[in-house]
Parts: C-alpha cells; sequence; structure tokens
C-alpha cells in the first residue's frame, strides 16, 4: 500500500468537515465540522513525517491539536454566550447586524 | 521502508468507516449523534497515528480530543439543549446542493493535487524514532521550537481566561431574599397561585409513575401532579384510562370462580391515590 492513501484519506475527510460547515446551520455541527478539518490536516501531517523520515511533522501536529484545543474553548464559550442572548444555536439566527 | 500487509487491512478497514462516520456529520439530525460520529473518526485517527509510527499523537489524540474536546462538545450540548435539532428550511436557495458542490470540487482538487505530485520514496521512522517517539518529538520541541511552544503556553493561559470571561454572567439586580420570595409568594396568591408544593403523581394499584396525574378529592384528574415537562411533551397518561383497566381487573378477579388469590376488597378498587 502506498502512502498515498493516507493522504487520500485526509483530503476525503478535510472536503467532509469543510461541507459539514457549509451545509449544517447547528453552530456547534459547525464547529464538529471545523474539527474534522483539523484532524484531517494531522492526519496529513504525521504522514509526511513518516514519508520524509523527519519527525517534525509530529511536532506540527501536536502544535495543531494544542490550538484546536485552546480554540474550541473560546469557540463553545461563544456559543454558550450567543446561546444565552438570543435562545437559539442556529447559525441562521445570529443576523443581527442584518438589519 | 514499506508498509506492513497488517497496517494495509487495518487502513482499508477504518478508512470507508471513518468516511461513512465524517458523512454522518452531514447527515444526522441530531448533534449528539454527529458527536458520537465525530468521536469515532477521532479514535480512528488515533489507531491510525498508532500505525503511522507517532504512538504519542495518537495518545495524546485519545486524551486531548476524544477525551477533552469531545467531552467539552458534550457538556456544551448539555447546556444549549439536546434536543436542538436542526432547522431543515434553507435560507440560501439551493445552499444544499452549492455546497455539496463546493465540497465535491474540494476533494478532487486536493486529490488531484496528491495524484499530480511526486513523493520521495517513504523513509519511515525507524530511526528518528530510534531513542522512543516521545523523546525524539521532545528533542525537536525544545531544540528548535522552544519559542513556538511559550507562545502556546501564553494563548493556552489566554483561551481559559477568555471561556471564564465569556461565559462568566453578571448579576443584574439584587439576589433576592426568602423574605422577598416568601411576600412574592403571597402576593400572587389571588391570581392562582399554589401556596403548597405541587402534589406528587399518582400511585394506583397497579401503576406508580410519573406520568400518572393524582386524583383529588373529588376524584377528578389533577393536571399539575404531571411534571411540567412531561406535560408538554405530551406524554402524560390519562387518569380515566387506568382507573377502568383497574375496575376491569377488580370485576375479572371477583368473577373468575377458580381464582385462588381472594379478590381485591372495594376500597382498594377504586384505584384511589395515597
Amino acid at each position: 500500500m502506498e502512502l498515498t492513501n493516507y493522504l487520500y484519506l485526509a483530503v476525503v475527510l478535510f472536503a467532509l468537515g469543510a461541507t459539514t460547515v457549509l451545509l449544517r446551520r447547528n453552530t456547534i455541527v459547525v464547529f464538529m465540522g471545523i474539527e474534522l478539518m483539523l484532524n484531517a490536516t494531522n492526519l496529513a501531517l504525521v504522514t509526511f513525517a513518516r514519508m520524509h523520515g523527519d519527525i517534525t511533522g509530529q511536532v506540527l501536529a501536536f502544535f495543531v491539536m494544542v490550538v484546536a484545543a485552546a480554540e474550541v474553548v473560546v469557540g463553545l464559550a461563544i456559543i454558550v454566550t450567543i446561546f444565552r442572548a438570543r435562545r437559539s444555536a442556529s447559525v441562521d439566527d445570529v443576523n443581527l447586524l442584518k438589519s | 521502508m514499506t508498509v506492513s500487509g497488517g497496517e494495509t487491512v487495518l487502513f482499508w478497514v477504518l478508512a470507508p468507516l471513518m468516511v461513512i462516520a465524517a458523512a454522518g456529520l452531514l447527515v444526522v439530525r441530531r448533534a449528539v449523534h454527529a458527536a458520537v460520529c465525530v468521536v469515532f473518526v477521532m479514535i480512528s485517527l488515533a489507531v491510525l497515528y498508532v500505525a503511522q509510527e507517532a504512538p504519542f499523537l495518537g495518545v495524546v489524540q485519545v486524551v486531548v480530543y476524544t477525551g477533552a474536546v469531545m467531552m467539552l462538545f458534550l457538556f456544551v450540548l448539555m447546556l444549549v439543549g439536546v434536543d436542538a435539532a436542526d432547522s431543515l428550511t434553507e435560507t440560501i436557495r439551493g445552499q444544499r446542493w452549492i455546497g455539496l458542490l463546493l465540497g465535491a470540487g474540494l476533494a478532487s482538487v486536493l486529490c488531484g493535487v496528491i495524484a499530480q505530485s511526486t513523493f520521495p520514496p517513504p523513509q519511515g521512522l525507524a530511526e528518528a524514532n530510534a531513542v522512543t517517539n516521545p523523546v525524539a518529538l521532545a528533542r525537536v520541541v525544545m531544540e528548535h521550537y522552544v519559542v513556538a511552544m511559550e507562545v502556546v503556553g501564553i494563548l493556552l493561559v489566554t483561551a481559559a481566561l477568555a471561556g471564564l470571561v465569556l461565559t462568566h454572567r453578571r448579576r443584574i439586580g439584587n439576589k433576592p431574599t426568602q423574605r422577598a420570595l416568601a411576600e412574592a409568594k403571597i402576593a400572587a396568591v389571588p391570581t392562582g397561585r399554589h401556596l403548597s408544593p405541587l402534589p406528587a403523581p399518582g400511585v394506583y394499584a397497579q401503576n406508580n409513575a410519573m406520568d400518572t396525574p393524582a386524583l383529588d378529592h373529588t376524584g377528578r384528574p389533577l393536571e399539575h401532579s404531571v411534571p411540567r415537562v412531561l406535560r408538554i411533551r405530551g406524554q402524560q397518561r390519562e387518569a380515566a384510562e387506568l382507573l377502568t383497566a383497574e375496575q376491569t381487573l377488580v370485576h375479572r378477579e371477583l368473577e373468575g370462580p377458580d381464582d385462588p388469590v381472594p379478590s381485591v376488597g372495594p376500597d382498594s378498587s377504586e384505584g384511589e391515590t395515597r
């Protein structure tokens, strides 16, 4: 098996995550799509590290994980705040600036 | 470096399942089901990391992503409401098809990039992992990425503070005292408020559940003895239906000639509450 198969898997997962962000309206599910995209990039990084025999790729994946953890904390806090103010977790209801 | 047969099998078992679970994120209606799908993808990724000579990242994936991040998601789902299902109405016309088209386009473009590019022959990490994977990772981090590590530490502290600040709720008015609450209750009595606690749900001869209303002294069912949530969901049971069921049972026991069990007396046949 070629190592590129892992890359194709990462690409498919990334595209599915991006499509989730485009299609779903529940903010939390949209956020899960973002997490899926980050995970897909991690898989690509780990595969590249193995491909080139250089462990730096794994270090980058590690940093991505840390940043993703911080991002989740802030993002979910924002979602909770919006939910408290507007009683809704749908991205369509956050259109206060529109009118 | 060659990929072992076991890893090939592992990949071809896990990859389709992961893609199905990730596609489930698009399809499922409830956010909790989406979370379960994502958890499956993340655990499978951890297995793939371990297979790809990154055991440290595999463990971190399980601990940080499935352990912390997804549990945080589930906590927020509980706060926001597990029943918060997605709306099906489209605000932008044809958004579903445009989104699917864009996703398919992204996938095909990236696949084309991978197919077009030439990769070096795979080297494997046996040499780099000679001092065990975590030690090798730590050496790279502490030699070349010290500043990045520090910045990430600052980022984590900032994120923790942001989480605290964003979810902090300032009390607008004074906290009501016990006296104020009691006076408000008394003041609301003329408008139909009950001073006593709400009656408990009914206990019948055959049935003792939260969804059955209790009976008052005249035998009428008390609607407000059923919890409000069950009433809103329309899951409460009718008292009359239960009482007729018990009456028929009593009749059957009274008429049954070869019944060894002594029949129920008329007092308990009423199916009276408590």
